[in-house]
Order: structure tokens, then sequence, then C-alpha cells
């Protein structure tokens, strides 16, 4: 599949990365790893930093997180007006690892909290666009 | 170490809705530092322009300025780095100039935001970031830098009124900046929540409220750059380059250490800068920080050495900042009254520091006839960060 199905709205068709979106149609949220050095990524890398290699398998992101800051938008780009209001957040997983995405409808924004558990799930829009967001534990 | 000064500096109006193009534009800045040096095009050996691309349709911008400003057969190239590109245009001018390769150099900052939308802005912002993971959610520079403020404000207590009182200060500055483009004078009332008249206080990217955030403009800025033996033989008031100090960070907010800690390039481009100059932040007189949102100045402090981490508060709540008090910071108003046209905006804080040092500020001039100061320009959400010292 074409890195064009990932998100709200793709900015990018072609990238090594785009077993990505095959990983979120079969309901994974994956970052990659380096099979010389064991450098864990997410966003994921077709090269690893540390060592230069390019041997790199995927590994599925944890299921538990602390909502490191998040905020919600009013206003939205060009693309993506019939969105608002939406909030979008990071996560911590510890270990160096984070994630940026947006959190789930199904959070009122009253309820949302820096440093409140949280998880992560793949998200299908009506589109058949693929994304992933930020949900409840 | 004097080796490289400013001898004219320039700026546009900064306006919505410029009535001319993109050249045009940047002559009224080139014009104004030309004629403040004394010089003709004849005495520069080389242009740099500074834009972010795709607000107008040129491609390459450097030759067909260069062209309408009549600075063929000379070098010239383009240089970016977002809302710090003629912050950084201004270091490679230093480096040409230091290196020996050219002993005059134009610096020129430009941007003509109003040909698109205010949603159209707002995704080439967002395409300032990752592109591949993180614009495809629909990220826009206020919720950006609304993740900083969100945490930053749990950590350290920052409130809301506070926030506001960054604008406050620059509304009265820009009041009395003929440049600036917002000159309306702001109240409190203007923030209250809830009340439909309060033109402040709708949300754009919560924390972030309209009050918080800068405007798109228009507008250009000019630097000009010179050798000590120019600069000597040319200007009466050489402004001198004592320090610089540029970093990056990493762009994917997932790659970022501490949100409560604010921008780290901010803390990185200072120390370089501050060890440079052989000064600490105690010496410096009167100050430009990048105030893109009220929540950038008070991490700039920070990250400045102006307050201690989470301390920033304390300036704008004792006025700390203000003209009259201890290290006035953007007394023309900052980004959030003049406006930001990306490009021109290190230029324009360049132009104010160094009329502030030759004591020609007008009525924002800083009394006691300061001798050190500083321009912190950041580029993107802390992607780029740019401090510079200037003396006397």
């Amino acid at each position: 599949m074409g890195f064009e199905k990932f998100g709200r709205k793709s900015f990018t068709a072609v990238t090594k990365t785009a077993k990505f979106v095959d990983l979120l149609a079969e309901g994974k949220v994956e970052g990659t790893v380096c099979k010389d050095c064991g450098a864990k990524f997410f966003p994921p890398r077709a090269d690893c930093a540390k060592c230069f290699s390019k041997n790199m398998d995927w590994f599925e992101m944890p299921k538990k997180g602390k909502l490191e800051t998040f905020t919600t938008a009013y206003y939205a780009p060009f693309g993506f007006e019939g969105d608002p209001p939406y909030t979008m957040g990071v996560v911590d997983f510890g270990d160096g690892l984070k994630l940026f995405a947006r959190i789930a409808k199904d959070i009122k924004p009253e309820d949302v909290k820096v440093g409140m558990d949280v998880t992560i799930r793949p998200l299908k829009y009506d589109d058949d666009q693929l994304s992933f967001e930020i949900s409840k534990v | 170490m004097k080796d490289v000064a400013v001898i004219g500096v320039g700026q546009s109006s900064f306006v919505r809705g410029y009535e001319g193009s993109i050249r045009e534009l940047a002559f009224e800045a080139f014009r104004e530092a030309m004629q403040d040096a004394g010089i003709t095009q004849k005495g520069v050996d080389a242009s740099i322009f500074c834009s972010a691309p795709e607000y107008d349709k040129q491609r390459s911008p450097a030759g067909v300025l260069a062209e309408y400003l009549g600075l063929n057969p000379q070098p010239t190239f383009y240089v970016e780095s977002v809302c710090s590109s003629s912050s950084t245009g201004v270091k490679v001018g230093y480096s040409m100039i230091k290196s020996g390769l050219h002993d005059v150099v134009v610096v020129l900052g430009f941007q003509k935001m109003s040909e698109i939308t205010s949603a159209e802005s707002q995704e080439r912002m967002g395409r300032g970031a990752d592109i591949q993971w993180e614009a495809p959610f629909g990220t826009m520079m206020p919720a950006y830098y609304a993740l900083y403020a969100q945490a930053y404000m749990a950590k350290h207590d920052l409130t809301h009124d506070d926030l506001m009182s960054v604008r406050l200060k620059a509304s009265t500055y820009g009041v009395i900046n003929e440049r600036a483009v917002y000159r309306k004078p702001i109240k409190p009332e203007d923030f209250k929540q809830g009340d439909p008249e309060a033109k402040m206080a709708g949300p754009v990217a919560w924390p972030l409220r309209v009050g918080d955030c800068c405007a798109n403009a228009d507008g250009s800025s000019c630097i000009i750059l010179a050798n000590a033996k120019k600069a000597k033989a040319f200007s009466k008031k050489p402004v001198w380059i004592l320090g610089i100090g540029a970093a990056s960070e990493a762009v994917n907010m997932a790659a970022r250490p501490d949100f409560t800690k604010g921008l780290s390039v901010g803390y990185a481009a200072a120390a370089q800068a501050y060890k440079m100059a052989g000064i600490t932040p105690k010496d410096v007189k009167v100050a430009e920080v990048h105030d893109c949102f009220t929540i950038a100045e008070i991490m700039a402090y920070e990250g400045l050495g102006f307050a201690p981490m989470g301390e920033g508060k304390q300036l704008i709540r004792e006025k700390t900042t203000y003209k009259d008090g201890k290290i006035p910071v953007n007394v023309d108003g900052g980004l959030l009254s003049k406006g930001h046209p990306i490009g021109a905006t290190g230029g324009s804080q360049i132009r104010t520091i160094t009329l502030q040092l030759r004591g020609e500020a007008g009525p924002m001039q800083v009394a006691g006839e300061p001798d050190i100061g500083l321009v912190h320009n950041i580029g993107g959400v802390g992607l780029y960060g740019n401090v510079t010292i200037f003396g006397r």
C-alpha cells in the first residue's frame, strides 16, 4: 500500500517505511528496530542513525504510556477544515519512545490531562485513510 | 572581538496586504539600509536573500531580487531557516566577511504572506515541520507551541493572565512603533473568556488564544555588514557583532526531550553566543526575543538566562522586561505587535537592537545608553535557534 493512505491527509507518497500503513491495516502500530545495534525508532526510520545500518525490522509499540502534553485545535490548516475542534498530544512510553497523534473523540476535551495513562490504537477514516490515535486505557 | 559590524539597517513597514510585488517590498528595506550606510551598490561585494519558500511564486528569489536591487554581477544566494532565515543570513554573511572572502555583504529578509489565505498559510507552516509523520494529523504552528504551553503551564504555575501580560507589554510598544502592523492598544478586557466582544479571548489552539498569537504580515528587512576597515571608514556608529550562537533540534515532537523545559535551541544558541562574546546575561542591556506566541517569550527569558527555568513569569509579573525595567525586552512591540513576515523578522530584530545601541530608537529608546544588545530568533517550533549579541 502506498504511503498516501497515511493520516487524515498524506503529503508523502513514497517512503521505504510505507509498510507502516500495511501494518495499520492489520491493526498494528509499529516502529522500527535496528537489527544490528538494537536501536528503536518511532516514527519509523529506514536507516539507523546510531550505527548507519539499513537492516531494520518492525516492532509493535508499547500499549501503555503517559500523556506528556496536548492541545485542542479550533482552527485547521488548508485541507483539514472539516475537522476542528480536534485534540493532539504526545505520549511518552519510557525508554526514549514517544509518539505524536490525535486524541480519540471518546475522551472529552475537559477530561484530557497532562500525565494521564493512555494507550494507542489504529484508526480507519470514512474515506479509508489509515491512521492511529491516542485513546483511553 | 570587533571584526564584523552592522553599518546599515532598513525595514519596510510591516503590513497586511502589501501593495507591490516581492521585489518592490525588498527594495523598501534595501533603500533605507543603503542610505543609512551611505554606500552605493558598487560598495557591496555579495548579497544574501532570506525567506521561507512557497508564500509567493518566485523560485530562486535571490536572482530576481539581486537584479532589482542593482546588485549584479556580485555573487548572490538564498538562505532559509523559516522564521529565523535572516538571522541565519547574518551568520553566513559574518562568516564570509570574517573569512576574508568579502568586505561588505547585504543580508535581505523578506516575506509577502498575503498572497495566500490564512488557512493556506497554516498548512505551509505545518509543512515546515515533519510532513511525513506529523502534518497528516493537521498540525499548525499555534498547535505546536500550545503543546509547549500546556506542559509548561501545568508544571510551572504559569497562568493565562501571565500570557496576557506578555501581550499587553507588546501592545504598549506596538502603539508607538510606526512600522508595526498591530498598533491598537489592547486591554485586559479584550481577553475576557466567554465575552463575544473580547477579540483576544477566542481559542486558537488551546491553551493559546487569539491574543497569544502573532499575526502574518508582509515585510522586508535589510542588514548591511562590513569588515572592520570598511566599517570604520563608512560608519560613525558601527555596531559590532560580538557573539553568534546557533543550534538545531529534532523536528518531530516525538523526539523532543521535555516540554516543560522550553526550547533546547534557545539555551544552546545563547550559551554559544555568550561564550563567544565573553559576557553573561547580566551584561545585556536590551533584547529582542522571538515572541511568535506569548509562551515563547516566557521560554526565551529562561533560555537566555534572564530568569531561572520555570521563573520567567516573574519578569512579566514584575515588569522587569518593560522599557524602564532591568532588562527591556521587545520594546519595539515584538512579533506580537509588529507582525511576523517570516523571512524579514530576524533582520527587523537586528535593526531594532542596532538603533538602540546607536541611541536612535526614538520613542522606543531604552535609557542609559545601552552598550550591549541581544537578538533571539527561533525558526519553526524550536527547530532552529539563533542568538546574536551586538555591542558598540
